[in-house]
């Protein structure tokens, strides 16, 4: 029997891929460009968002694609700080949109963003309960009864650093069975009815439909994020980034029926 | 004849160097931009905050874990499947496929298969967890499990090819002299088989130990109780990508130390 | 205990047809010849139980090992039979020691017992020094006569050679015919050996049973198949 070597460099490229985070769609290339309103707007760009926007922005593309004929916009959906670090590398993104002014500041540091960012929406933290509240919670307090089956997010990510903030606004210490690498994760747990609760942001609990409950807490107010974006100066198709963003600042309402806060 | 004697390469066909560099490449390559772009002065602060060495050591022993149950559990499963030559192929063809099935899940998607069966709500977690109060998620060996589960696949499909490499003389010499089904196994086919069971348990060791996706779905992640050394740089690479590269290269230096000093031992000690 | 043989097979395996009765005296050689694809290898097979009977019954020194009629069978290693395969077929993640003291062991023997006794044996049959060997470490011709030694350790009643010379080198195998009569010699039982080559039935067997096709077509002392062969097949075989 000959001994396999790569079976070590076989372990690495898993341990990268799990690092890898994101993937992307391909920007799909649009057909033959039709006349339209503004004809110097053709072609396709990529916009990389926070997880929290995976529904509402899609809704944003459709109608921002049905006013510009030949136009193509694709998502990249992630954590903001791993959408982040990959702008940061060096991958083709036209547009971020985070869910942290301290992750956009990564990008606009490293000198990649082709204006200032702009917030467009806010949100807040909700706890999440499984439908029918099996584990009867009623507020934050909850998350430091040992008892209780509760997850977060962990403190590396946005939705981890405000669950800080309003825990110890309440006073809280939290003693959570998880801390998760992000709030898709969290909720999944929730949604399963493998937690009692979870803390989500309140436009998560509106997107999971009828399988989480949603209780307010009256810290979330203070504890909001933000969530801005900008267009980046790597995009080869600066015109239509531009305009993307403009189409997402003047629909800010749309967000808000989501169940976003407005920017200001 | 005689060059080919003093080099090997000479010997492979020159069309197979080509894919063979690039192969070796695609393999190498990454963990040499790994190893370079560490921030290797910084390395023993960052590697000193307290999360790494708890998660190194969570790592080690559920991987060792996982890989005790992928033998204990895997190498009946491939006896099993190696023998049923003799059923209708359909069903041996779906045998095979079900084994086969966690290697092509995405490994998050396993991590919420396994809680649909096993969490408190789940099939089997139910009823376990309405009796005795106990559920397996958050739990050290909710992380065992997940591994265990991704790990499987590779040593069963290993282990079954080695079975099958086994030459059938030397089964029949050996019930020919007496030997019941059992003592066929563990005196003769097991041992022969024996490099293709520490080959599998070297893979499944590798998959367990770099184990992501499915540990933090099903298990979650807490420091010193499910918080694995791939979970902490995932999550470091939100807050800290130079601490992300710092935890990889603990996790790819231990592994492939881990590796070359277990492969060597398992195959001398199991093919004696 | 002696090996007397009395059988009846009738196996079918697609076109090929075996169909023979084969009786083995007690104490006796018989040497089973028989071109290739004559149906030996199978014989041998269906005799030691790991070829399945379509028809017909097994009986060895009265006992019935196997009978298709009254569904009687008896597992291939509860059988008082050795069988020596074409090739050696030892085991070789075991030393020559451990693969005679192998079937000392399934027979109840402790480790240690086994090993001594199996020191013994290759004592006697002159391979004594080659008991710490692998068996990738012995020429055919030793590996074909540790092997004959593993088999007979056992002391089966009747003992299946299946060609156990074919794969030695032609101006090897003289010796090594000399070394397994003492072998045979030495043994109480019975032997059937399967061979293709005259020159072993000569040296080995007490009678001739030639196989054609499946089916049985001469029997007898080999001088007198040589002297009244009752087809060509039979007259090429035996000729020397």
């Amino acid at each position: 029997m000959s001994r396999r070597a790569p079976v070590a460099a076989l372990l690495a490229g898993a341990a990268l891929l799990a690092l890898g985070g994101c993937a992307q769609d391909l920007p799909a290339s649009s057909g033959s460009a039709a006349p339209s309103s503004s004809p110097t707007l053709t072609g396709s760009i990529t916009v990389d968002a926070a997880a929290s926007l995976n529904r509402v922005l899609p809704a944003l593309a459709r109608s921002f694609e049905q006013e510009h004929p030949g136009t193509t916009v694709t998502f990249g959906f992630g954590g903001s700080s791993a959408l982040a670090a990959a702008i940061v590398s060096g991958a083709p993104v036209d547009v971020f949109v985070a869910a942290s002014t301290t992750t956009m500041r990564t990008v606009s540091d490293a000198s990649l963003t082709a204006a200032e960012p702009v917030v467009v929406a806010r949100n807040r933290l909700e706890i999440a309960v499984p439908k029918g509240n099996p584990g009867k919670v009623t507020g934050l307090r909850d998350f430091g009864d040992a008892a209780k089956t509760v997850v977060v997010c962990a403190k590396e990510v946005p939705c981890g650093v405000a669950a800080t903030q309003v825990f110890a606004l309440a006073g809280v210490t939290p003693r959570p069975d998880s801390y998760e690498p992000d709030v898709t994760s969290v909720l999944t747990k929730v949604a399963g009815d493998n937690a009692d609760a979870g803390l989500v942001y309140a436009t998560d609990v509106r997107s999971a439909g009828s399988t989480v409950e949603g209780i307010p807490f009256p810290e979330a107010g203070k504890a909001i994020t933000d969530y801005p974006i900008a267009a980046l100066k790597g995009s080869k198709n600066p015109a239509l980034a531009a305009a993307w963003v403009d189409w997402v600042r003047a629909h800010e309402s749309d967000l808000q029926a989501a169940g976003f806060l407005a920017a200001q | 004849m005689r060059r080919s004697r003093r080099d090997p390469l000479a010997r492979i066909p020159r069309a197979v160097l080509v894919p063979a560099a690039l192969a070796l490449l695609l393999l190498v390559g990454p963990l040499v931009a790994l190893l370079v772009k560490a921030p290797w002065a910084q390395l023993p602060a960052l590697l000193g905050g307290g999360t790494v060495l708890p998660a190194l050591g969570l790592s080690l022993g559920t991987a060792a874990a996982s890989t005790g149950c992928c033998v204990v559990l895997g190498v009946p499963l491939a006896v099993v499947l190696s023998a049923v030559d003799g059923w209708p192929s359909p069903l041996r063809r779906l045998a095979r496929a079900l084994v086969t099935t966690p290697l092509v899940l995405p490994p998050v998607v396993g991590g919420v298969a396994l809680l649909l069966l096993l969490g408190r709500v789940g099939l089997l977690g139910a009823p376990m967890f309405q009796a005795f109060g106990f559920q397996l998620p958050y739990t050290t060996a909710a992380v065992v499990v997940a591994q265990t589960f991704v790990g499987l696949p590779f040593l069963v499909l290993g282990v079954e090819g080695a079975l099958r490499g086994v030459d059938r003389r030397f089964a029949v010499a050996a019930t020919t002299l007496g030997a019941g089904p059992w003592t066929r196994f563990v005196r003769v086919t097991l041992p022969l088989a024996a490099p293709g069971v520490a080959a599998g348990a070297v893979l499944a060791f590798a998959r367990a130990i770099g184990e992501f996706g499915a540990t933090v779905t099903f298990a979650g992640s807490l420091p010193r109780i499910t918080q694995t050394l791939p979970v902490a740089a995932y999550l470091a690479l939100n807050s800290d990508p130079d601490a992300a590269i710092a935890i990889s290269v603990v996790l790819v230096v231990v592994a492939l130390v881990v590796l070359v000093a277990l492969r060597d031992r398992w195959l001398q000690g199991l093919a004696r | 205990m002696n090996g007397a043989l009395d059988a009846a097979l009738r196996v079918a395996r697609g076109d090929f047809v075996l169909d023979a009765a084969l009786a083995v005296p007690a104490g006796r050689v018989v040497a089973l010849m028989g071109r290739n694809g004559a149906g030996k290898s199978t014989a041998v097979g269906a005799i030691g139980g790991l070829v399945p009977l379509d028809s017909g019954r097994v009986v060895l020194d009265g006992a019935v090992l196997e009978d298709v009629e009254t569904g009687r069978w008896t597992a291939p290693e509860h059988r008082a039979v050795g069988v020596v395969q074409q090739q050696a077929a030892l085991f070789p993640h075991l030393d020559v020691r451990d693969n005679v003291a192998f079937g000392l062991r399934t027979g109840g023997l402790g480790r240690r017992a086994a090993r001594e006794r199996a020191d013994a044996l290759l004592a006697d049959a002159g391979l004594g020094e080659f008991r710490d060997r692998r068996p990738a470490q012995l020429s055919g011709g030793q590996a074909a006569r540790v092997a004959l030694v593993r088999t007979l350790a056992r002391e089966p009643a009747l003992v299946l050679l299946d060609e156990p010379l074919a794969a030695i080198d032609a101006e090897l195998r003289p010796g090594l015919r000399d070394a397994v009569r003492a072998q045979l010699a030495a043994f109480h039982g019975s032997a059937l050996l399967v061979t293709h080559d005259v020159r072993d039935a000569e040296a080995l067997a007490d009678q001739v049973v030639v196989l054609d096709a499946g089916r049985v077509v001469q029997r007898g002392p080999l001088a007198a198949l040589r002297a009244a062969p009752a087809d060509p097949v039979v007259a090429a075989l035996v000729s020397s």
